[in-house]
């Protein structure tokens, strides 16, 4: 009877537009005792099962840090993998609390799909790689040449797009997977391939002798790889937003998994704010005042997560390029903690 | 008298020329030895049967040979011959001074604890060591068709090993096992968690059902055709999608099972109504005489269902119910779908290791991938082989 009762009100909040992506979605996070966080099934330097077992990337590293937030505890995270088709659902139905999987922020997600993002964690876009004997530097210098690119994608607009827009002669080879587009040209099909930067990387490191192939600089399409949360929950929303700026600022500052204790005694107000020496900041977002300091901690800033997930540290190598911190040429900016 | 001094009779003391008279009638000469016939049994004489019999087969032999070993050549040398056997990282399975890059073999071996676990905490996987034995020795003690007290053995495994596997797996805090969540586990556990509920769950369900669409009771009837349709007519894939995401919208988070225990429930399911058309296929086979000659004897329903409907139609469809299996183990791979890592997908997640990544890491991993498939699905092919002989001997002809 309990259950049935149960039901029907569930059934009653449905029916009357109150479902679940209006409840408190940091109590429930609280009261469960485990951040629930939405990522890839599977995508090099983003999120990754190990070796152990144990789940590693740029994507896990930030819910790791929204956990640490909370719960001053980096591995209270259950991670659901979710591929590209059940992701936004998942989510609105409430099976995960926040989504980190490297999606591209759109106007129509954003304004559709029922969902609103927070923060972009990787600035990709679409980019080139060639043979380093062709002795180009510059996308613009492709032209007439042959680029193989996985069919179907949005990637093969783009490129279309691209070369059109810059009046430059191409040839498309274009095939069904990333494999075998890979594969194409590592065997000398195609003169460049074209996917998305971070890819590009990924992809590099199966080739025969990547060395000997090198990453254009021209980034010819926008992918901001944001955060995503339900809804109409906006102090969910605002924690999962600053997690992200708080490791930026870090960075910023200096701050660093392993001076943060000295950090502690740092006469610098900015960086007291930040690690809850001084101010509550903390409590307008629901989370204890050393909610930094236990990130940066256990997770580090946004520049140790970059470079041990998909920079220098990392087998894909990737620059820091957009990625970079504002202060030096990047787009990574966030609002001062006061 | 004696034959021998009869004057009529000619002696050996004949002249040849007039021997050569008799040629027609006895040969007195010694036949020139001749080679022997061509063999028409043995390897050669088999070969030359069955490959080399006219200039057309023998072109076709020749043609088909080369390309055999051609693949099989390249198989073997990729796998064995050019394959890398140790190292630490990708650098140890690249192309070296001139020789292809074979299989990357310390990729398989670096993951294979991963492959068998998944995320199943380290410090706990004991556990899981133990249900695989405990699951190994009642597999043994029911399959073996001589084995001693097999009724006992049939207990241990249905009734034993699931409890014992439960309280293992997911743990039992007042026994001193903590809890280990069913989204850690992973790799050839949930494969065969997976596997295992819907083979073992498969059967009897099925039966049910199959005896349910074939009854006269409307209700009963009625309903089992109408599960047995929606569940053969709705992909896996969709209801395993409904059953991660779906349930969530009007179910409150407490009474959202596990992902596992959802997949399990729909794997059952499914496998229990493809089965039940199988059985059913058995059931159609056996002659109306049967179930009244049963009837004629005084046996019920159910037990003439028992004792002579059933052997009969499970016998004769042993190849329809093991194929149901074998597809069973098989899809367990689409579980992925809700996000549950299986074999097939923590093999892909170490083909995407940039530690590992190389030209050959994704043939390597799905290599390792099918070698381990067939030799589970070969397994229970060939047991199911000689279930069957040894339950025709009766209709042996």
């Amino acid at each position: 009877m309990k259950h049935f009762f149960v039901f029907v009100s569930a059934c009653l909040a449905m029916a009357f537009g109150t479902s679940v992506a209006d409840a408190q979605t940091l109590n429930q996070v609280k009261q469960r005792g485990q951040l629930i966080c939405g990522t890839n099934t599977g995508l090099a330097g983003f999120a990754l099962p190990d070796a152990q077992g144990n789940w590693a990337g740029l994507d896990i590293d930030y819910c790791r840090a929204i956990a640490a937030a909370i719960f001053g505890d980096a591995t209270k995270v259950k991670y659901v993998p979710l591929d590209a088709t059940s992701r936004f659902e998942s989510l609105k139905s409430g099976a995960v609390d926040v989504l980190v999987r490297n999606t591209t922020w759109t106007l129509s997600r954003d304004s559709s799909q029922g969902l609103d993002f927070e923060a972009t964690n990787y600035y990709d876009g679409q980019g080139f790689m060639v043979r380093k004997k062709m002795n180009i530097n510059s996308a613009l210098e492709l032209n007439g040449a042959s680029v193989c690119v996985q069919q179907g994608t949005t990637t093969e607009l783009n490129l279309a797009d691209y070369f059109r827009s810059n009046k430059m002669k191409y040839e498309v080879v274009a095939f069904k997977s990333d494999e075998e587009t890979v594969k194409a040209y590592d065997s000398g099909r195609c003169d460049a391939f074209t996917t998305d930067a971070s890819g590009l990387a990924a992809e590099r490191v199966k080739l025969s002798t990547p060395d000997d192939h090198v990453i254009l600089p021209e980034i010819i399409s926008k992918e901001p790889l944001a955060s995503s949360v339900r809804k109409g929950d906006s102090q969910w929303g605002t924690l999962v937003r600053w997690v992200h700026f708080a490791m930026v600022d870090a960075e910023e500052a200096g701050v660093t998994s392993k001076n943060v204790d000295e950090m502690m005694k740092s006469p610098s107000p900015e960086v007291k704010r930040m690690l809850g020496v001084e101010g509550k900041f903390g409590d307008g977002l629901g989370v204890p005042n050393d909610w930094v300091v236990n990130i940066i901690k256990q997770v580090g800033n946004y520049g140790e997560v970059f470079d041990r997930n998909v920079g220098a540290s990392s087998p894909l190598k990737l620059p820091r390029g957009l990625n970079n911190l504002w202060s030096k040429g990047g787009l990574q900016y966030a609002p001062p903690i006061r | 008298m004696s034959a021998v001094t009869d004057p009529s009779i000619p002696t050996a003391e004949i002249p040849i020329s007039e021997a050569r008279s008799f040629e027609g009638y006895v040969s007195a000469m010694p036949v020139e030895p001749q080679a022997p016939p061509i063999p028409s049994t043995g390897l050669v004489g088999w070969l030359r049967a069955h490959l080399f019999s006219s200039v057309g087969n023998t072109i076709l032999t020749i043609i088909f040979g080369a390309f055999a070993l051609y693949v099989i050549w390249g198989f073997v040398s990729f796998a064995l011959f050019d394959a890398t056997w140790s190292g630490s990282d990708r650098e140890a399975c690249l192309a070296h001074s001139g020789r292809e890059a074979g299989a990357c073999w310390p990729m398989i071996k670096e993951r294979l604890a991963y492959f068998a676990y998944g995320s199943y905490p380290i410090p706990q996987r004991w556990r899981v060591d133990i249900v695989f034995l405990l699951g190994a020795i009642g597999l043994v003690w029911v399959l073996w068709i001589d084995a001693p007290r097999r009724d006992l053995g049939a207990f241990y495994f249905f009734v034993i090993v699931p409890i014992a596997s439960y309280c293992l797996l997911y743990g039992v805090p007042l026994l001193g096992l903590p809890i280990v969540d069913t989204d850690l586990w992973g790799g050839f556990l949930v494969t065969l968690v997976i596997s295992s509920a819907g083979i073992v769950a498969a059967l009897p369900l099925g039966i049910l059902l199959a005896l349910g669409r074939r009854s006269k009771l409307p209700v009963i009837s009625i309903a089992s055709t109408i599960f047995i349709e929606v569940a053969r007519g709705v992909p896996l894939i969709t209801v395993l999608f409904v059953a991660k995401v779906m349930l969530g919208y009007f179910l409150p988070e407490r009474f959202d099972p596990a992902l596992m225990v959802k997949a399990l429930i729909a794997v059952a399911l499914f496998s229990a109504a493809y089965m039940a058309e199988v059985v059913r296929g058995g059931l159609q086979a056996i002659p109306k005489g049967q179930q009244e000659g049963a009837s004629s004897l005084g046996l019920g329903y159910w037990q003439s269902m028992r004792l002579v409907i059933l052997p009969q139609a499970l016998r004769i469809t042993i190849p329809g119910i093991v194929n149901t299996f074998i597809g069973g183990f098989k899809d367990t791979s689409l579980i992925l779908i809700i996000g549950m890592f299986d074999f097939l997908k923590t093999v892909e997640v170490a083909v995407e290791d940039p530690k590992w990544s190389t030209p050959v890491s994704g043939p390597t991993g799905y290599l390792f991938a099918a070698i381990i498939y067939w030799i589970c699905c070969f397994g229970m092919s060939r047991y199911s082989r000689a279930v069957e002989m040894r339950l025709s001997v009766a209709h042996k002809r």
